[in-house]
This record gives C-alpha cells, structure tokens and sequence, in this order.
C-alpha cells in the first residue's frame, strides 16, 4: 500500500498494534521449531533441569549418532524418499494428461467425467472396502499399495486443466491447420508450456507422500519397507526405541535419557531438509494456490 | 405443409445424429481419451468399486464367503450402531472437534491476511509469511511428536507453568485437553499457509480506492471493513462451504495420533472408531456401516451448507 495520503492518528496506532501482533506471531512459530532444534543437541537431563543451558558440557551429538548408527531411521528415509519419487511421477503424470483432456473445448462428454471424478471427493466406500480392493490386488505389503490407490487426485487434475486453459487456443488451431493430430499438438506444443505446473504438481505431491504415514499404516506390516513417517511414529508417539540404538546399555534411566534425545534429533533429521528447502520454492507453492483458486 | 413434415422428420432423427456427431467425434480424438483413460480406470478400481464393496455394511461379512456370498443382514449393523451406549459421545465427539475447528481455524487465516496485507515493506512482508508458511511443511507426525514433548508433565510448558502451581498437568492424559490441543496445533501448522490465498486475493484491491476511501476520512478499520473483506468474500464463500462439508470427515491421521487411552473421551471420533473397529479388531461390516453412516451425513451437510451460503452470498454458491 503506498502512502500519498498521511495516516491518521487512530490509524497509526493501529498499524503499530498490527506491526507487534505480527511480531509476536512470528515468535510463536519459530521459538517452538528453535526450541526442539537446539534441544536435540542438549543432554535431556540439562534440559529438564536447567532449561536451554549455553555451558558446553551439556551439549552432546548423541542423539544424532546412535540414530545414524541404528539404521532404522535412514532405511525408512531411503524408503520415503522411493515412495514420494514413485508417487510424484504416477500422480503427476496422470493429472497432466486428464487435465489436458478436460480442458479441450467441445470435449463430448466432459460433464459425465467431471461428475465422474468430483463425486469422488464427496463419497465414498470407506476405509474397510478400500483396503479390500488393495488386499485382493495382492498390493498388500508392497510400494504399490503406497503409490497407486491414491494417485488420482482430483485437486491435482482441476489445477492441470485450469492451467492448459490458460494456453492460447489460437496456438493449438493454428497447429491444426497445419495439420498435426492431437497427440502431437499436445506433445509439441501443449507439454513444453506446462513445465510449471507439472513443477508445482510434483512439489505437492512429493511433499504429501514424504509427509503421509496413513496408508502406509495400514498397508504395511513389514518393518523394512516402514517410510520415515512410521519410524518416527513409534520413536515418538509409541514411545518405542528402536533396539539397535539402545543395545550397549542396561540401566533404565539411561534408556530414558537417550531416547529422550533421540526423540528431538529424529525430529530434526525428518523435517529439517524440507524446512531448509521449501524458501528456494516458495513461488512455485504460491502458483500452485493461485492456479487451483481460479476455477 | 411440407416444411412442417420436414422439420418434423429433422427433429426425428436429431437425435441418433448427435449420437452419431459424438461417436464421430470420439472416433477422430480417441487420443483425448486415451490420455484420460489412466485417471478413469485407477478411479474406478480404487473410488467406485469400494463403494459396491461397501454393500458388506448391509450383510455379515465372512472372508470365505466373500462380498456376494456373504449373508444380508439389512441395517442390523446401522442400528448396532446407533444404539450402542457409546454412539452419542462419538458422535458428539466429532461434530464437536471439527464445527471448532472450523469456527477457529477459517477466520484466523483471513484475520491474519489482513494484518500481512498492512505491512508496507514487501520485503519485511516476505519474510513474515517465510516463517508462517514453514509449520504447513512438518509432518503431522512430527506436530504430534512435538506436541507430546511440549506438554510432557516435564515438558517445557509444564516448566513455564510450573512457576504458577507445583504440580505438572499431564494434558495428554486429560479429556478436557484434547480439542483445544488439537484445534490450536492446527491452527500453529495451517494458518499461516491457509492465508496465501486470501493475501492474494487482497493484492488484486485497487489502491485507488484506499486512496480515495482515505481522502474521504475513512479511518484504517473502516477501509479494512469496507473494501478488503468485500474482496475476499468469494474466496470465503467457496472455502466455507468446503470446510463445512467436510465437517464429518475431520482428518483422520491427526486425532488418531494425539489420542491415549486416557483421553479417549473426547478424542474417539468416527473415523478412529471405524479404523479401530475395522481394521485392527476385524469387524469388518459393522466399520464399514459406520463408515457409510458418516459419507452420507457428510454429503448431506455438504448440500445444506451450499444452500445456505448460496442465500448469503447472493446466489452464488459451489454447486
């Protein structure tokens, strides 16, 4: 907002109030991210005792090491990390070739599939008969039970289709013209000017999948195909510690004490990268907003 | 006379001609479907088909039998349900968690666009909204995690608190804690991010017509009222009805890890039910009953919500 015209007293005031509760916002969302940050390098018992302490004998990287050392921890990163790879490109591709096809004018039958695919995000079965259908399929206890069931998305495909109908009609008639099918037109002409949206899709989705445990929950029995999200899971929720990071000791309060470090370190493995990477995207996540807002 | 008969014979047969312009038409561009034939097949598989598996909540499901062979039971389970002593406090349980939710996390997000959209120095702004966006980014594990460790009873808050009284407040253990700890970590995770779309929406205001407003003595709250909140009622609208709609299919993923056996209470909501019921103790058709119980109260409420808002919002609604 520019400032031609002076703001009024009362107006001023209020800006000032505005500017403090702003202030104070930002603080209540980093001081609690900084807290478990400078937490996981803190020995618990300093921790409970004296709060955050700067004296360096109560830092330690322990928590870091036996998560390394364990395993559990990277399998299920290397884990998540195929699973939202496989996910993105089945999903993304999918969404950009059904939302080319909805965005053509004079599509017949365009109404059927869009009743067809948004009656989806109103009703369905359910969590049993789903869970059936990935049972029957055999899928049970394999990626694709992880990758497949949930790669349409509905939202996804609206925001595809609401970005070809951004491109020009004209491009497409004129390729007509001279003669190309439709396949080519949208290989050659449609594909090249949609790399933004199929950016923006494969953020989206690649950050659902890292960040989703649900179907994984259900879907998995078997520990080594566990994504990050499960392991963190039982670190964190179920209280449980993973054998490998514990085995060298027997006392129970020293039991209590590393898994209370550990708790704070996996934290900050499982979420620091995307934290640390989501700035330099920042627009394409803001695009991608935009783009479904339209309609 | 005998154009009367002709445009009588061309209304006859207009309509196995459009039948036949349509299978003209598909046959040309059978590459258009083609390229949606992926979405339709994995939607059917994985969307439709479930919902005739969903017959099971009217029979007795056994595995052997399968969905065919198994045994009708008409609404046996519905009633099960309905008149189980614990059916009111889940259900209550769920409207309770998302109707605050809602009331709670809709207008923060647009209060909190406003705020950003006063701030005159983009740089400075796009820093604020950097730190807001980053919780959208954590996994709701993580929150829950963070959660946990925050109200331990030797937690950080319980540290704070502890100056006041001496003895520590186990929250996660106490029903009475549950929705305001549910409630407030979402709003701490999404307000930030569920902002974007009305920041936008408040960059596209004419500055002119602060200027203007202005010139005529209106005061800061009164521009606010007047123009700003005008602007963002069409986004409103469409997020309201949406939000609403999805009142009875509150996330599942969340409540369901913040719960303990303790506070079950009040966190024991319909979808942890069904997946309790479900999956983990094997009744399957009693689940899915409830299960489809709550997709039809959902849908109702999706189309009552609309009608409502369509009034309010002069005729416009989303469907």
């Amino acid at each position: 907002m520019n400032n031609k015209i002076k703001h009024s007293r009362g107006d001023r005031v209020i800006l000032a109030i505005n500017n403090i509760m702003l202030g104070i916002i930002v603080l209540l969302i980093l001081v609690p991210l900084l807290y478990v940050f400078l937490s996981s390098f803190l020995e618990p018992n300093a921790l409970i005792k004296k709060g955050l302490s700067l004296s360096p004998s109560d830092w330690s990287l322990e928590g870091y090491t036996r998560i390394l050392t364990d395993g559990t921890i990277m399998r299920g990163f290397l884990n998540s990390i195929l699973y939202a790879a496989g996910f993105t490109i089945i999903t993304v591709t999918i969404s950009i070739l059904a939302g080319y096809t909805l965005s053509v004018d004079g599509l017949v039958g365009k109404k059927i599939f869009m009743f067809f695919f948004l009656f989806t995000m109103f009703f369905g079965g359910g969590l049993i008969p789903t869970y059936f259908v990935v049972r029957d399929l055999g899928m049970l206890n394999t990626i694709w039970a992880i990758i497949i069931p949930g790669a349409v998305n509905v939202w996804f495909i609206i925001l595809a289709r609401t970005y070809f109908k951004g491109i020009p009609n004209e491009l497409k008639e004129a390729a007509r013209i001279d003669g190309a099918s439709d396949f080519r037109i949208f290989i050659s002409i449609v594909l090249p000017l949609c790399k933004p949206i199929i950016f923006v899709l494969a953020l989206y989705a690649f950050i659902g999948q890292w960040n989703a445990y649900f179907d994984a929950m259900i879907y998995l029995d078997n520990r080594d195909l566990y994504p990050l999200q499960l392991v963190l899971r039982s670190i964190l929720i179920q209280n449980e510690v993973q054998p490998g990071m514990i085995a060298d000791i027997q006392a129970r309060n020293e039991i209590m004490r590393i898994s209370e470090m550990i708790r704070y370190s996996s934290i900050v493995i499982a979420s620091l990268p995307l934290l640390i990477m989501y700035p330099f995207f920042q627009k394409y996540f803001e695009k991608g907003v935009m783009v479904g807002s339209l309609k | 006379m005998a154009e009367i008969v002709k445009t009588k014979q061309a209304i006859q047969v207009s309509k196995p001609k459009k039948m036949h312009r349509h299978l003209e038409y598909i046959k040309k561009n059978y590459i258009l479907y083609l390229l949606i034939a992926p979405a339709v097949i994995l939607t059917i598989i994985f969307k439709y088909v479930p919902i005739y598996g969903a017959l099971i909540a009217f029979k007795d499901y056994s595995p052997i039998k399968g969905i065919m062979g198994s045994e009708w039971v008409g609404f046996k389970h519905f009633t099960d349900f309905l008149t189980s002593p614990n059916f009111l406090q889940i259900l209550v349980n769920t409207i309770k968690l998302s109707s605050f939710e809602l009331l709670i996390g809709f207008p923060i997000p647009i209060i909190l666009a406003l705020m950003l959209n006063q701030l005159r120095k983009s740089g400075v702004k796009k820093n604020i909204q950097l730190v807001l966006y980053a919780p959208h980014f954590i996994s709701v594990v993580v929150i829950s995690g963070m959660v946990f460790l925050f109200l331990s009873p030797v937690g950080p808050i319980n540290a704070v608190l502890g100056i006041f009284t001496d003895k520590p407040i186990s929250f996660m253990s106490e029903p009475e804690y549950f929705r305001s700890i549910y409630i407030w970590s979402g709003v701490w995770q999404g307000a930030g991010w569920a902002s974007i779309i009305y920041v936008a929406a408040l960059a596209n205001v004419d500055p002119q017509l602060h200027e203007a407003a202005k010139l005529d003595g209106a005061s800061l709250l009164q521009r606010i009222w007047h123009i700003d909140l005008p602007t963002l009622k069409p986004v409103m609208a469409v997020l309201f009805i949406l939000a609403a709609g999805g009142i009875m299919g509150i996330g599942f993923e969340k409540a369901y890890l913040l719960q303990t056996s303790m506070n079950i209470p009040s966190s024991e909501i319909i979808a942890t039910h069904v997946y309790k019921r479900g999956l983990l103790a094997g009744d399957y058709s009693f689940a899915t009953a409830v299960g489809l119980f709550n997709a039809v109260v959902n849908v109702i409420l999706l189309v009552f919500v609309n009608q409502v808002v369509k009034k309010l919002n002069e005729g416009e609604g989303l469907i």
